[in-house]
C-alpha cells in the first residue's frame, strides 16, 4: 500500500502544455503514472505527446476533464499568477486530491484557495513543493524517480532536495518507500505533517517513518505531540536551520525565524520530548532508522 | 520585501487612514527646511528596515527647525543593528493621550490574515502577548468575505470606550485591512493607534511587510523597493533569481534546493566552521547562475573557501558538472573550491569536475569536512 496516490492514480495534469507542465509529464508517464488529461484553457480538443506514442487528451476546464476522464486527482504546474484559481477549479470539478507544484503563489490568494478547498473536502498538498510518490505504483510532481524504491518507509519533507538526500541514501542501503511526501515549502500549505503522520500510521506496509523539518512556524512541534499521543510506528527527525539567522527568509517562503519563533533549536526539543529520535546530520537518518527497525 | 515607515505611511493614507504630515529628509537643510514648513514641535525619525529605532536614538523630538537639524545630523549615518539610515521622517509631532496596538498578518495556523489589537500600545507585543495575552484581542478574518463592519467594531471596543473613539477606530481598522490587501502585505501594524488629547485617533508609526510573490503584479508596490537599504549582494541575488542570505563565517556555499542549503550551512557548522552564507542556486544547470552565485560569493572578503553542494535530480550530475566547469572558465577566481554532486549520474559528474581540476565529491560529509579544513588553513 502507499498513502494519497497509489496504481488507481488517474491524474489530470493543469498547465500540461508550458515548459515544465509538458516536461514533467513525460517523466510522470515514463514512471508509469496514469496520466489521463491535460488542461490549457484555449488548447482543449488537442492532445499531447507523450513517451512511446502515447497520447494524452486535453481539456479547455478541469470540469471537461474530469468528466471525460474519471480523473480523480490532479497536479498544478500553472504560472503563480494563475495557480490559486487553479486549484480552486480542481477542487470544484471531483478530484479528491490537488497537487500544487508552483512555487511563488501570493500566500492571500492561497489562504482563500485552501478555504474554498476545505469547504469542498478536498486534499491540497502544496504549493510551493515537489509532489508525491509511491514507488513502483504513481509519481505526481516532480521527485527524481531514479532515487526511489520500493519498501517499508514513509517519508514526509518541507523541502526538495533535502528530501532527495535523504531518499537517496535510504535507497542505497536498501530502504525502500512506501510514500515520499514533499508538503512544500510555503507558509500556507494544504498538507501538513500530522495529516501524513496519520496515513502513514494507518498504512499497513509503512512500518516507520522520517520526518524532515525546518524553521519556521509551529508544524514540527504539533506533529511531535501528535507521534508520542497517536503513533506506534517509530519516527525519525531532522531539522535544517540550526544556523539559520532569526528574521530572515531562507529561501522557503515559510522558513523563518520570526521573534523567538520557530526556531531549529525549539523543534529539536520538542521532537526529543516526544520520543523522536533526531539526527544531528542528514547521514544519520539511515542509521536511526535502522535503529528503529532492529 | 520590507519598506520604510514613511513608505507604509503613504500606503495608509492612501487607504484613509489618519496619519500625521510629515516628508522624508536625507539632509540635515532638508530636514530643518521640513520641520519649519510643518511648523510647531516635530518628531526626526530614522527610516531603517529595522525594529528598536528609539532605543537606538534614531527617534527624537524637536521644538524648533534648528532643533530638528541638529537631531537629523546625529541620526543620518547612524547604525542600527548594522543597517546605515540614509533618511529621515520628519512628521508633526501629536499630542497623546493613549496608545493602542493595532496589527494584521497571515496567521500560519489559521491559514488566514488575523488581526491582533491590544489597548497596550507603543511596546512590544509579543511581550504584551507573553506577559499579559488577555490584553490582547484576536480575529481571524475569512479571506473571501474580508473584514466585516461589525467584526472591525467588535477590535475597537477592545480599545477604547468612547462610543466616537470606537466608530474613528473601527473605521481605521477597516482601512488597514483594505491597504493589507492592496498591498499584498503579509503583515501590516499601527504601533501606536493614538487618541489625542482632542479625542482623534490617528497612526503615528507604520509598518508594513510584502509579500515578495506579489511583486509581480503589484509594480507601484516593488516600486517602493529600497536597494540602498540592502546591501550589494542580495540586490545582486535577487536580480539573477538566487536566494542569498549574508551571515558571518568564512565558508562560502552554494547549493540546490532551499532545505538542502539551511542543511548544509548546518553541516558546516557541525564540523567546527562558520557558513558565510545562505545561498540556494535552484534547480537548474545553468552556468549564468553558477557565474551570480560566484561573483556574490566572492564579494565577501571574509570568505576563505568554496563550496558547492548540488543534488542532481531531474537535473543530471553531468549537465551540473558542466555548468561549473564553464561557469568557472568565465570567472577568476582565487579561492579553494570543492564540490559535491550526487544524485542521477553523479560518477560521470565527478568524473568531468576532476578532469577540470577540481575537488570533487559523492558524501556531503567529506565535502564539508574538507572545506571547514580549507578555510582554517
Amino acid at each position: 500500500m502507499a498513502i494519497f496516490i497509489d496504481k488507481d492514480t488517474r491524474l489530470v495534469v493543469q498547465g500540461i502544455t508550458g515548459r515544465d507542465g509538458s516536461f514533467h509529464t513525460s517523466q510522470m508517464m515514463e514512471y508509469g503514472t496514469q496520466v489521463v488529461a491535460g488542461v490549457t484553457p484555449g488548447k482543449g480538443g488537442q492532445t499531447f505527446q507523450g513517451p512511446g506514442g502515447r497520447t494524452v487528451p486535453i481539456f479547455n476546464t478541469m470540469d471537461q476533464a474530469v468528466a471525460k476522464t474519471g480523473a480523480n486527482t490532479s497536479v498544478v504546474y500553472v504560472p503563480p499568477a494563475f495557480a490559486a484559481d487553479a486549484v480552486m477549479e480542481a477542487a470544484d470539478s471531483g478530484v479528491e486530491l490537488v497537487v500544487a507544484i508552483t512555487e511563488g503563489v501570493p500566500v492571500l490568494d492561497m489562504a482563500r484557495a485552501h478555504a474554498f478547498a476545505r469547504d469542498h473536502g478536498v486534499r491540497v498538498i502544496g504549493p510551493n513543493c515537489p509532489g508525491l510518490i509511491s514507488p513502483g505504483k504513481s509519481k505526481v510532481g516532480i521527485l527524481p524517480a531514479q532515487i526511489v524504491a520500493e519498501g517499508p518507509i514513509g517519508l514526509v519533507s518541507r523541502s526538495g532536495t533535502l528530501t532527495y538526500e535523504a531518499v537517496y541514501q535510504l535507497t542505497n542501503v536498501g530502504l525502500g518507500q512506501t510514500t515520499c511526501v514533499g508538503i512544500g515549502g510555503d507558509p500556507l500549505i494544504g498538507t501538513n505533517f500530522i495529516d501524513c503522520l496519520k496515513a502513514f500510521e494507518a498504512d499497513p506496509d509503512t512500518t516507520a517513518v522520517v520526518m524532515i523539518g525546518e524553521i519556521g512556524g509551529t508544524d514540527e512541534q504539533e506533529a511531535a505531540a501528535f507521534v508520542s499521543a497517536h503513533m506506534k510506528k517509530p519516527v525519525v527527525g531532522f531539522i535544517a536551520g540550526q544556523t539559520a539567522p532569526p528574521g530572515r527568509r531562507m529561501g522557503h517562503a515559510g522558513a523563518i525565524i520570526s521573534g523567538s519563533a520557530g526556531t531549529a533549536a525549539e523543534k529539536v526539543k520538542a521532537f526529543q520530548d516526544n520520543g523522536i529520535a533526531v539526527a544531528a546530520r542528514p547521514a544519520d537518518i539511515v542509521g536511526l532508522i535502522q535503529q528503529a527497525l532492529a | 520585501m520590507n519598506i520604510h515607515e514613511y513608505q507604509a505611511k503613504e500606503r495608509f493614507r492612501a487607504a484613509g487612514i489618519p496619519v500625521p504630515p510629515g516628508e522624508v529628509a536625507t539632509t540635515p537643510d532638508e530636514a530643518e527646511a521640513i520641520a519649519r514648513k510643518l511648523g510647531g514641535m516635530t518628531v526626526v525619525k530614522a527610516q531603517v528596515h529595522s525594529g528598536g529605532r528609539g532605543k537606538a536614538g534614531g527617534v527624537k523630538l524637536a521644538r524648533t527647525p534648528a532643533e530638528a537639524r541638529e537631531h537629523a545630523s546625529r541620526i543620518l549615518g547612524m547604525d542600527i543593528k548594522g543597517l546605515k539610515v540614509e533618511k529621515v521622517l520628519v512628521t508633526i509631532a501629536e499630542d497623546i493621550a493613549s496608545e493602542a496596538y493595532v496589527g494584521i498578518l497571515v496567521d500560519r495556523r489559521s491559514q488566514a490574515p488575523t488581526f491582533m489589537v491590544s489597548s497596550q500600545g507603543g511596546v512590544d507585543i509579543e511581550e504584551v502577548a507573553a506577559k499579559t495575552p488577555e490584553a490582547i484581542r484576536k480575529l481571524t478574518v475569512d479571506p473571501r468575505y474580508g473584514l466585516l463592519p461589525h467584526q472591525a467594531l467588535w477590535l475597537a471596543n477592545a480599545l477604547y470606550a468612547d462610543p466616537g473613539v470606537i466608530k474613528q477606530a473601527a473605521r481605521i481598522i477597516q482601512q488597514l485591512y483594505r491597504a493589507f490587501v492592496d498591498s499584498g502585505a503579509s503583515m501590516a501594524e499601527i504601533n501606536p493607534l493614538i487618541t489625542t488629547t482632542s479625542g482623534e485617533v490617528k497612526a503615528i508609526d507604520a509598518k508594513m511587510s510584502i509579500d515578495d510573490n506579489e511583486l509581480d503584479r503589484r509594480k507601484d508596490v516593488a516600486a517602493m523597493r529600497d536597494s540602498s537599504a540592502e546591501p550589494w549582494a542580495e540586490t545582486r541575488a535577487r536580480e539573477a533569481g538566487l536566494s542569498f542570505v549574508k551571515l558571518d563565517g568564512d565558508v562560502g556555499c552554494c547549493v540546490n534546493g532551499a532545505g538542502l542549503a539551511m542543511a548544509t550551512m548546518d553541516l558546516v557548522k557541525y564540523y567546527g566552521g562558520e557558513p558565510a552564507n545562505f545561498l540556494d542556486i535552484g534547480g537548474s544547470s545553468n552556468p549564468d547562475k553558477v557565474v551570480a552565485a560566484l561573483e556574490i560569493i566572492t564579494s565577501d572578503p571574509s570568505v576563505k573557501a568554496i563550496l558547492f553542494n548540488i543534488f542532481g535530480g531531474i537535473t543530471r550530475c553531468d549537465d551540473v558538472a558542466n555548468g561549473i566547469v564553464t561557469a568557472t572558465q568565465r570567472i577568476d577566481i582565487k579561492l579553494p573550491i570543492v564540490i559535491r554532486l550526487t544524485g542521477t549520474n553523479e560518477a560521470l559528474g565527478v568524473e568531468i569536475l576532476k578532469k577540470a581540476g577540481f575537488s570533487a565529491y559523492t558524501s556531503m560529509d567529506e565535502v564539508v569536512e574538507k572545506a571547514v579544513q580549507l578555510a582554517r588553513a
